[in-house]
């Protein structure tokens, strides 16, 4: 048995150990916004926070996540109102939107640690995720503004 | 016997299916499909639309929403037409059902090649408009006042001359006892509320919250996941397997042979993988074991020396050409393409005897119901097709090899079972866009114009291959944006010869055109420096017949100051395509440095695609196309290795990222003219762009793609 807190939940999941951290969000507890795309996490499509850091769920055995907070899109926020999704919906960022649970976990991390960000460090922490869709352009102007949205400011 | 989950489980499940009814905008996936209203206190003229008692109105989107965003434009539309609050409508996605959704122009309910609202917008127009005319109409009746006296304002009939005023709802019964116009005064359009204005996407609430469901988030009671095993070599079949070691891993329930290879059937996809790992299967590889890329280039350059089809003839090119003077020769090629839509491939089905349910991310529910019917032996009308939302399109989807997974597996053990590809299923085992090799052979008159021009192409036909062309016939998808190259040249010959090594091919975001813009228009650009004229100037001059490329070519043109000085290392390539009904044209501003690694700063995207629905997303349709394109100029190669595709995930197979983004500006050009496509004009442009931008800089003309970095090195 691992116990897991996910989304402020805590959780006895009875998993193979070396199970990725994924399905068990996904199959075991069915938080089904967080999504698989490559395995091997070279698209962060996966990208949920363990204890406030961004990971990539599809390489994450299941045991490393035991008595560690895991944040998914579904906890980002109560009401999808995070600044990161508000300025999402503003920038009109999703077209399939399949990628974009990552995109925006990755976006909440590096705006975390850096609430200013340059298009350098935009760039360095986002890298990871890959969007076949093409937003990257309005993934960075939203970034700009959820940055603004954070501060309170820039209404 | 297993029972068919109904659609009310599936809501009380909290599942997926319709989960997005507790959202703002409530985006139900699964309409009834009335054609006209059984149940009283229903308003329902056409299958595209209903008004209840209480004034809801519902849309029926018939096009699946792959990131285009049909789940907005569809009710835009619509809802314009009808004169109702956007905001306020419900929007259900259309089920299978081609008696009621088919494509008006193709016949089919299928979507790609850009059709959601080139070929819908005069149909979903005059349905509405018949709805609101017959909403005037029982409101004249009732007042008893002349039909010409009332008007609409969102929601409600007027009759200004007493003040007086109905709502919709309340127009219901009396609405619905009225023949349905069949020929109804549509609105102009300086009365347009929705259409050409910006609208923010509607599913956009659902795709940040993680609350869409994709069809890899569909789940059931009682259902099963599977993985398939397939034959490394493409068409490769199954010869002899044995289950054993697999059916012991831990959550593995079956293990069964369907036509695509050996499904391990668990009771999570986790489970699935690991019994994979453990099965043990001897193929039969089939003749496509003999096929490499290698090869099939020795091929297409040995049918390339020969004539091949006469796709077009204009004049007598030949004869020019063999007079000599100013000729030039290139050969063009590009490779293979995955489409790699970020969802994997997926379904998820549940038949039995009596019926079939399909959960599927579709460009094609039409087809899909009409393989699950094959597959079952039951009547299509037997077989329901939920289109989930979709991660990805790009042409993919439109292919049912994954139905058929679903279909086989679930039929095989008696539950509802989603079928799940890895990323290494999905790279290895796609339907690819056809690597070509193309001989051009130009000769430049007096004045440096064109006189002769011909371009031999050699490659696999898609529609061929999919027995939608007969062969021995010119495959139109194989010389799209070649055989209507733009370009007044008085003596063209485009000849095309159809080589297909059985590697299986399909239609890949802008087809055709996608390689077809960039071999014609590199080279043209390559005749207007060997004639030592401004690559702008002479595509302007040669466009004489073409006012619609001239008048966007001339827009990106002016948008990116093209002729003004850059900072130093920088340079401008242009190019301009016609595909899908819209007009495209681009400039990208380059540099290249010493190592050889190309940077794309900037691109001036210019579009008329006659109407722009929704003009913010007209413009991420362009930045998406962008991207995509830049992938294919950058990275994007395939190879085969005696019937295997070599790559197999992002790692051998990579994507463009944030940090390679150049700025993009799309400026649209409102031509009035008949509305085009948007999903794939975007692409075409982008290679030549950049690649005459990269000979501007280096002096190296780029003619095989993807770049090959190496070449561009400066020693």
């Amino acid at each position: 048995m691992i116990s897991l807190t996910v989304n402020g939940k805590r959780h006895q999941i009875d998993v193979q150990p070396e199970m990725p951290l994924l399905w068990v969000i996904r199959e075991t507890l069915g938080l089904t916004g967080t999504k698989y795309a490559c395995g091997m996490a070279l698209c962060g499509a996966c990208t949920v926070h363990l204890d406030g850091a961004p990971v990539r769920a599809c390489v994450t055995p299941a045991s490393a996540a035991a008595g560690k907070r895991v944040t998914t899109i579904e906890g980002l926020s109560d009401k999808g109102d995070h600044p990161v999704q508000r300025a999402w919906t503003e920038v009109d960022v999703p077209q399939c939107g399949y990628c974009q649970p990552g995109q925006i976990m990755s976006a909440a991390a590096l705006l975390t640690s850096t609430p200013s960000p340059t298009d350098a460090d935009i760039d360095g922490a986002m890298s990871g995720n890959i969007c076949r869709c093409g937003t990257y352009q309005r993934i960075r102007a939203a970034i700009h503004r959820a940055a603004a949205l954070g501060k309170g400011g820039a209404r | 016997m297993t029972t068919l989950v109904s659609r009310r489980t599936l809501l009380k499940g909290g599942l997926a299916v319709g989960a997005g009814l507790a959202v703002g905008f409530p985006v139900v996936r699964a309409a009834r499909g009335v054609a006209r209203a059984e149940s009283p206190g229903v308003f329902a003229p056409n299958q595209w639309l209903r008004i209840d008692r209480d004034g809801v109105v519902t849309i029926v989107n018939s096009v699946p929403e792959m990131g285009q965003g049909s789940l907005t434009t569809t009710p835009m539309i619509i809802a314009d037409e009808l004169d109702v609050v956007l905001d306020q409508v419900r929007v259900e996605q259309a089920p299978a059902n081609p008696g009621l959704y088919k494509n008006p122009v193709t016949g089919n309910q299928s979507y790609g090649g850009s059709r959601g609202v080139r070929d819908h917008l005069a149909m979903w127009r005059k349905a509405a408009a018949a709805a609101r005319e017959m909403l005037m109409q029982a409101a004249a009746s009732e007042w008893a006042v002349p039909v010409e006296s009332v008007e609409t304002e969102p929601g409600a009939v007027v009759h200004r001359p007493t003040g007086r005023r109905l709502l919709y709802g309340q127009l219901v019964d009396r609405a619905q006892a009225l023949p349905v116009p069949q020929d109804p005064k549509l609105k102009t359009p300086d009365k347009f509320r929705y259409i050409g204005k910006h609208v923010h996407r509607r599913d956009t609430p659902e795709k940040i919250t993680g609350r869409g469901i994709y069809g890899v988030d569909v789940r059931l009671p009682g259902m099963l996941v599977a993985s398939i095993e397939r034959c490394p070599v493409l068409g490769g079949k199954v010869k002899s397997f044995d289950g054993t070691a697999a059916k012991r891993v831990r959550g593995v329930k079956h293990v069964v042979q369907v036509s695509n290879g050996i499904a391990v059937v668990a009771d999570g996809f986790w489970s699935a993988l690991q019994g994979r790992k453990a099965l043990q299967v001897t193929w039969d590889e089939g003749p496509t074991a003999q096929v490499s890329s290698a090869m099939i280039a020795r091929e297409y350059e040995a049918a390339a020396k020969q004539p091949g089809q006469v796709a077009r003839n204009d004049g007598d090119a030949e004869r020019v050409l063999a007079a000599g003077g100013r000729v030039h020769e290139a050969v063009y090629q590009v490779p293979f393409l995955e489409h790699a839509c970020m969802e994997p491939m997926n379904a998820t089905a549940q038949v039995t005897p009596e019926a079939c349910v399909i959960w599927a991310p579709t460009q094609n529910p039409g087809g899909t119901q009409a393989t699950a019917a094959r597959l079952t032996g039951l009547p299509p009308e037997k077989v329901t097709v939920h289109t989930t939302l979709l991660g990805g399109g790009f042409g993919r989807r439109g292919e049912v090899d994954f139905i058929t997974d679903a279909v086989e597996t679930a039929k095989a053990v008696g539950a509802p079972v989603k079928v799940m590809w890895t990323r290494e299923d999905d790279i290895t085992h796609g339907f690819y866009r056809p690597a070509t090799y193309n001989s051009f052979r130009a000769a430049l008159d007096a004045n440096g114009m064109p006189a002769a021009w011909r371009t031999r192409m050699v490659g696999p036909g898609i529609l061929i291959q999919k027995g939608r062309v007969k062969a021995g016939e010119v495959d139109p998808a194989a010389v799209e944006a070649v055989r209507n190259m733009p370009y007044d040249v008085p003596n063209l010959r485009i000849e095309w010869t159809n080589k297909d090594f059985g590697i299986p091919i399909g239609f890949w975001r802008s087809v055709g055109a996608s390689q077809n813009g960039f071999i014609i228009e590199s080279f043209i650009d390559e005749l207007a420096h060997l004639a030592g004229r401004d690559p702008y100037e002479y595509r302007r001059a040669l466009l004489g017949k073409s006012p619609r490329h001239k008048a966007v070519l001339e827009l990106a043109a002016t948008k990116a100051s093209w002729g003004a000085p850059l900072p130093p290392g920088r340079g401008r390539g242009i190019a301009v395509v016609f595909s899908y009904g819209s007009y495209a044209a681009t400039v990208a501003e380059v540099s290249v440095a010493a190592d050889g690694a190309v940077r794309v700063h900037r691109l001036v995207a210019a579009i008329d695609p006659g109407l722009a629905v929704n003009p913010d997303q007209v413009k991420a349709q362009m930045e998406g196309g962008v991207v995509y394109a830049l992938t294919a100029t950058f990275y994007g190669r395939i190879t085969i290795d005696r019937g295997r595709v070599q790559q197999s995930n992002f790692n051998d197979y990579p994507m463009s990222r944030i940090n390679e983004m150049p700025v993009v500006d799309v400026h649209i050009l409102d031509s009035g003219e008949a509305p085009g496509g948007l999903g794939e004009p975007g692409v075409p442009t982008v290679a030549p762009a950049v690649c005459n931008a990269i000979y501007v800089v280096t002096g190296k003309r780029i003619r095989t793609l993807p770049i090959d970095r190496e070449e561009l090195k400066r020693v």
